[in-house]
């Protein structure tokens, strides 16, 4: 992976459109970033899910912050292989969202409680499978009763 | 005879289209859906599906090579050129009749895509890979409903049965040869009527002892409901074309 330029850098810091608490590179949507010689910058991200909205949103913040940034011809393409997968977003990324108040994944295929985001309580239980967006679940805490979203092991 | 690339791109057409029109199916749900969690289900299990169809409708127009985009198939094409299976097109206002279905379609869908990932062509081990991924939620919130439905009350025991019956005409079709097809869709019938049956008689249901339809949606003949499911979806685009928002 190239991640000497500064467009990298550029590209890494954007936020998530829907979780804006967290980047692309937290969440590992980007995947690489290269300029060639004559300044032109090729990005390539993956899909958290295949209709995730937030690709085309995703895509055009790149182009803006990077022409911004001074790059001339900057393209965009969505990479389907090897598939996202939750394990390649960061420990700080599982962190940010926790703070947030969206519990983060655990292990792919290992099926952990999931600790509410709101007082650590682990008595919750699964309200429904899809969520506010297609990369969530609700949940809701026994304890302290409220709703939160989880961010799916996927 | 058909070239090979035309086959090939008949046979992504055919993909896509079933994930499309099951997609447009699903979003009638939203706002009516009995409650909201179950709203939301529908309309992200329809969006999953419009993902996967855009995809596979660009790889279809880049195999076909006359320059058409997934906007170009989804909307300019008319019916006679829609390779769905009639199992997606017909409406599905009845609750039990889109569990019904989407227990069958997402079984189907999960064996296709689990095959098509470890299959020859890049783009559609690509697409498949991420697919199967999301279907194995759709399969499971069918299962769940049909379980609930099925081994409910004896209303929404009858009620659950008859949308099998309604639906089991249709299921054939999904493994009707195709020319150019990377997975035979013979090869899919056991694994998919296993899977569906399990559900079936955990349910208390009955497998049901209907005869297929005649189908067609392969080769471009469909139900007179197509059309007008794609009057409505193509309705926009078509009366302003290259409009934005």
């Amino acid at each position: 992976m190239s991640t000497d330029g500064s467009a990298w850098k550029i590209a890494a810091d954007l936020p998530d459109p829907e979780l804006p608490v967290v980047t692309i590179a937290d969440l590992g949507i980007l995947r690489d970033v290269t300029e060639d010689d004559q300044g032109r910058v090729h990005v390539q991200i993956t899909p958290t899910y295949s209709g995730c909205p937030a690709m085309e949103t995703i895509s055009a913040d790149l182009v803006e912050a990077l022409t911004t940034a001074g790059y001339q011809h900057v393209d965009v393409e969505f990479v389907l292989a090897p598939a996202w997968t939750t394990d390649w977003m960061t420990e700080e990324a599982k962190a940010k969202l926790a703070s947030y108040g969206v519990a983060p994944p655990g292990p792919v295929a290992l099926a952990l409680s999931v600790r509410c985001p709101q007082c650590g309580s682990l008595d919750t239980r699964e309200w429904s499978r899809f969520g506010s967006t297609a990369c969530k679940s609700l949940w809701v805490c026994g304890s302290c009763r409220e709703p939160f979203d989880h961010f799916k092991a996927h | 005879m058909t070239s090979r690339s035309d086959a090939l791109s008949d046979y992504v057409l055919g993909l896509a289209d079933d994930a499309l029109v099951s997609a447009q199916r699903m979003g009638w749900w939203i706002s009516r859906a009995p409650e909201l969690e179950e709203d939301l289900a529908l309309a992200n299990i329809g969006l999953d599906q419009l993902g996967q169809a855009r995809t596979l409708l660009s790889y279809a127009g880049a195999v076909e090579g006359a320059g058409r985009t997934e906007d170009d198939l989804a909307y300019l094409r008319d019916d006679r050129d829609f390779r769905n299976v009639w199992l997606v097109e017909r409406p599905q206002t009845d609750f039990g009749v889109t569990i019904a279905r989407l227990l069958v379609f997402a079984s189907y869908q999960s064996e296709l895509y689990a095959a098509l990932a470890t299959s020859s062509d890049a783009t559609l081990a690509g697409v498949a890979g991420k697919a199967v991924k999301e279907v194995a939620y759709h399969l499971d919130h069918a299962r769940l409903w049909t379980l609930r439905l099925g081994d409910g009350t004896d209303v929404s025991h009858e009620r659950m049965q008859a949308a099998l019956d309604a639906e089991w005409p249709y299921v054939e079709e999904l493994f009707t040869p195709v020319e150019g097809a990377l997975v035979d869709p013979a090869s899919l019938r056991a694994p998919v009527l296993a899977r569906v049956s399990s559900v079936v008689a955990e349910a208390t249901l009955q497998v049901p002892d209907v005869s297929p339809t005649v189908g067609g949606g392969r080769r471009g003949l469909h139900t007179e409901h197509l059309g007008h499911l794609l009057a409505e979806m193509q309705h926009l685009h078509r009366s302003h074309p290259g409009v934005t928002w």
